[in-house]
C-alpha cells in the first residue's frame, strides 16, 4: 500500500475562453464563421506529490506548468477534476480545515518586483498574513518577523524599507518569506529563480535547500530549467501543450528518457561539456494551445510518428515501476 | 591577417543624473574572420553596451569616452554618421534578444527585408524579392513565399527571431553582434535558432559576438569566451581553457554555482554578496569583495591585464595553473 500523497491533482482541466469581442459578435450576427475561442490549458492532468519531496515540472512555453501550480495552490479554480490534500477533496472541505489547507500550500513566483506590493514595508508584507489568520498576536508579531527574514538569509533591521530597496536576490528572498509566513508545508516555486543572475541563482537554490531540511517542507519545482531540476528535484514530471507526457525518478529521466518529447528536450539543451557543437533540433513551432494537434500533442514534431498517434492520444502508463510515460511506442 | 573586429581600451561611459556609470570600462578584445567569441557575463556587466558601442548605439547620456573600434582596420569611434549607417545592416549587423527591436511591426515581412537589401545594393525588385525568399528558407521558414506577405505579429516568437537573423543576414556580413537572441525563447526552438546561425555564419566566414549571460550556450558555439564584471573583461582564453582551467576567481566562481556540476542533492557554490554598482565602483578590482584570495593589495591601482599564451586575464593572485603546477 502506498503513503496518500501529501498533495495531488486527479485529472485536472483547465480552459481559459475568450470572448468574442463587440466587433466579432457584430460579424458572428452578420452570418461570419466566428465563436468563442477556448483554450485548452490543462487536458486532464494528474500528479502526486508525497510529503518531503521535491517533485520537478519541466516544460516549455504553453505547456500549462504554471496553470498547474496556481491551481494546486488553490489561487485559480479548475475547469474539472479534484484537488487532493492528503488524500481528502479539498473543495468539500469547510471552515476551519479550509482555512487551515488553504494556508499550508504557499506560492513563489519567477518576477518577485511584480509579486510584491511596492507602497508596503517589507514587515507589512511578510506580517499581514500571518496576523490576520491569527496565527500570531500582534505582540509576538515583531519577533516572528524578525525569524523569518534571518531564515532567508535578510537582516531584520532592513524590514521597514520597501521592495525597491533591495536588489533582485533579495526580493526573492522577501517572496519567499512571505510565503514561509503561514507556517505553510508546501511550496510552489513557479520559475522561481528564471530572472536571478547565475551568482545569485546558485544562493537561492540553497536557500530553498536549507528551508527544506529545516522547516520540513516539500516542494513542487516548476521550472524551464533542466540543469536546475536535475539538481534539485528527486522526481520530475515533463508536460507538453496540457498534458504531461512522461513522469519518473530524476535520475532515471535524465540518464533515458523515454517519451520522444523529453529525449528531444535533453538532447536539445546546451550543455557546459559541449565543444564546438553541431547543433541540430527538433522540426516545427510549438502549436498553438487554441488549435492543437489532434491525437498525440508531439506527433507532428516525432521523428517516431505513427498512424495511430495522429487519431488516438496515448495514454499515460506505467513502463517500469515510478516511470510512466504517454506514447504508443511503448505498447508497440 | 587583420581581425574582423578589433577593440582596444573601449570606455563607454553614462552621464545621469546621480553620477558617472561605467558601463564599460577599458574593455580589449578582437575577433578574427570566421571566429565566434562568447561575450558573457551577469546583469550589469557591460555586455550588451560593448555590443551597442561597436554599432555606434549607443545613446544620451551614454558616450564612448575612451578606446578604439577598429572594423577590418578602420576606425568606428571617429566615423562620421553616413559612413557608420553604409556599414551597420550591411557589412555589421546585430541581432537581439526582442525580435521586436528589429521588426517594424506595421510593416510586412517582404517590405522589411527587401528594403534591408535595397538600402545597401542597387538590385531590381525581382532580384530583391528573390534574395528575400532565399534568405527566408535559409533560416528554415517553411513557405516563405507566404510569409513575406505576413505581418511580424503573424509569426511565433521563435519564428520572429528566425526572421529577424535572416534580415541581419541577407547582405552576408563580415561581423554579426548576436545579444542574447535565444534567452527568451524554448529551449528546442533554441536549438533551431543556434543551428541556423552556426550554418550560415561558417558558409559565410563571418565573425560572430554571442553576448549572453549562459555559459552552457557558448560552450558548444564559441572558439574563445570572454567574461566580463562590472564593465571590465576579467578573463579571456580558449573555450576549453577557460571553462576546465579558470584562473580568474570571479570565472571558477561563475562555473562552480551552475547547478550542471553540482552532485544531485548536494550544496551550489555561490559566490557571496553582489555585483557592486557601476556608479560606484571600487577601486582596484571590482570583485575582491566577494573574493576569498583577495589581499589588500587588491584594492590599490587598476589591476593590469596579465597574458599567459592564449590567454588574459586581471587578477594579482589567480588560481593556480595545473599545466604549470607539473613542472
Amino acid at each position: 500500500m502506498e503513503a496518500t500523497p501529501l498533495l495531488a491533482a486527479e485529472r485536472i482541466d483547465k480552459r481559459f475562453e475568450r470572448r468574442l469581442d463587440f466587433a466579432g459578435r457584430l460579424a458572428a450576427r452578420l452570418g461570419a464563421a466566428l465563436g468563442n475561442e477556448t483554450v485548452h490549458a490543462l487536458d486532464g492532468v494528474s500528479l502526486a506529490v508525497m510529503r518531503g519531496e521535491v517533485l520537478g515540472v519541466v516544460g516549455e512555453s504553453g505547456c500549462g506548468k504554471s496553470t498547474l501550480g496556481r491551481i494546486l495552490a488553490g489561487i485559480m479554480p479548475a475547469s474539472g477534476g479534484r484537488i487532493l490534500w492528503q488524500g481528502a477533496d479539498r473543495d468539500r472541505l469547510t471552515g476551519t480545515e479550509r482555512r487551515s489547507v488553504k494556508l499550508a500550500v504557499q506560492m513563489v513566483f519567477q518576477d518577485p518586483a511584480s509579486s510584491l506590493n511596492p507602497r508596503m514595508r517589507v514587515a507589512d508584507i511578510i506580517g499581514e498574513a500571518p496576523l490576520v489568520h491569527g496565527q500570531v498576536t500582534r505582540a509576538e508579531l515583531g519577533d516572528y518577523i524578525d525569524t523569518i527574514l534571518r531564515d532567508v538569509g535578510l537582516d531584520p533591521a532592513m524590514k521597514q524599507r520597501y521592495p525597491h530597496q533591495f536588489s533582485g536576490g533579495q526580493r526573492q528572498r522577501i517572496g519567499i518569506a512571505r510565503a514561509l509566513a503561514v507556517r505553510p508545508q508546501c511550496i510552489i516555486a513557479d520559475e522561481a529563480v528564471a530572472a536571478l543572475d547565475v551568482s545569485i541563482r546558485a544562493q537561492i537554490i540553497n536557500l530553498f535547500d536549507e528551508l527544506r531540511q529545516k522547516r520540513d517542507l516539500t516542494y513542487l519545482f516548476i521550472s524551464h530549467d533542466l540543469g536546475i531540476v536535475r539538481f534539485i528535484a528527486d522526481r520530475v514530471v515533463v508536460m507538453y501543450l496540457g498534458r504531461v507526457v512522461e513522469s519518473a525518478p530524476t535520475s532515471a529521466l535524465f540518464a533515458a528518457p523515454n517519451h520522444p518529447y523529453t529525449i528531444a528536450l535533453l538532447a536539445g539543451a546546451p550543455r557546459l561539456e559541449d565543444r564546438k557543437r553541431a547543433f541540430a533540433a527538433i522540426e516545427g513551432e510549438i502549436p498553438s494551445p487554441l488549435n492543437p494537434p489532434r491525437g498525440c500533442h508531439f506527433h507532428p514534431r516525432c521523428p517516431h510518428v505513427m498512424a495511430r498517434c495522429r487519431e488516438e492520444a496515448p495514454r499515460l502508463s506505467e513502463i517500469a515501476p515510478g516511470r510512466l510515460s504517454a506514447c504508443h511506442l511503448n505498447q508497440a | 591577417m587583420t581581425p574582423t573586429l578589433d577593440i582596444a581600451g573601449l570606455s563607454t561611459h553614462f552621464f545621469t543624473r546621480d553620477g558617472i556609470a561605467k558601463a564599460v570600462d577599458g574593455v580589449s578584445f578582437s575577433i578574427a574572420p570566421g571566429e565566434v567569441l562568447g561575450l558573457v557575463g551577469e546583469s550589469g556587466s557591460g555586455k550588451s553596451v560593448t555590443g551597442f558601442s561597436i554599432m555606434g548605439l549607443v545613446d544620451q547620456p551614454g558616450r564612448i569616452v575612451a578606446g578604439a573600434i577598429r572594423f577590418k582596420g578602420e576606425d568606428m569611434v571617429g566615423a562620421d554618421a553616413q559612413r557608420l549607417r553604409s556599414l551597420r545592416g550591411n557589412r555589421i549587423a546585430m541581432v537581439f534578444q526582442d525580435p521586436m527591436m528589429t521588426l517594424n511591426p506595421v510593416l510586412r515581412i517582404g517590405e522589411q527585408m527587401t528594403e534591408a537589401i535595397a538600402a545597401h545594393s542597387k538590385a531590381t525588385k525581382s532580384e530583391t524579392e528573390a534574395r528575400a525568399r532565399d534568405a527566408l528558407g535559409a533560416v528554415g521558414i517553411a513557405s516563405p513565399e507566404e510569409r513575406l506577405a505576413a505581418y511580424p505579429h503573424h509569426l511565433s516568437g521563435g519564428m520572429r527571431q528566425r526572421v529577424a537573423i535572416a534580415i541581419a543576414l541577407i547582405n552576408a556580413p563580415d561581423l554579426l553582434i548576436a545579444d542574447e537572441p535565444t534567452t527568451a525563447l524554448d529551449v528546442t526552438i533554441q536549438g533551431q535558432i543556434l543551428s541556423v546561425v552556426q550554418r550560415l555564419v561558417a558558409r559565410s566566414h563571418t565573425a560572430l559576438l554571442w553576448i549572453t549571460h549562459d555559459l552552457s550556450v557558448v560552450a558548444g558555439l564559441a572558439d574563445r569566451i570572454a567574461v566580463m564584471y562590472a564593465g571590465r573583461i576579467v578573463e579571456q582564453a580558449a573555450v576549453d581553457d577557460l571553462l576546465t582551467r579558470p584562473r580568474h576567481p570571479y570565472t571558477a566562481g561563475l562555473l562552480a554555482s551552475l547547478p550542471e556540476r553540482a552532485a544531485h542533492g548536494g550544496r551550489l557554490a555561490s559566490i557571496p554578496g553582489m555585483a557592486p554598482s557601476l556608479l560606484h565602483r571600487p577601486q582596484g578590482c571590482a570583485f575582491r569583495s566577494r573574493c576569498g584570495l583577495a589581499r589588500p593589495e587588491c584594492g590599490n591601482a587598476m589591476i593590469a591585464d596579465r597574458q599567459e599564451g592564449d590567454r588574459r586575464f586581471a587578477c594579482l593572485h589567480p588560481l593556480a595553473d595545473p599545466a604549470r603546477q607539473v613542472m
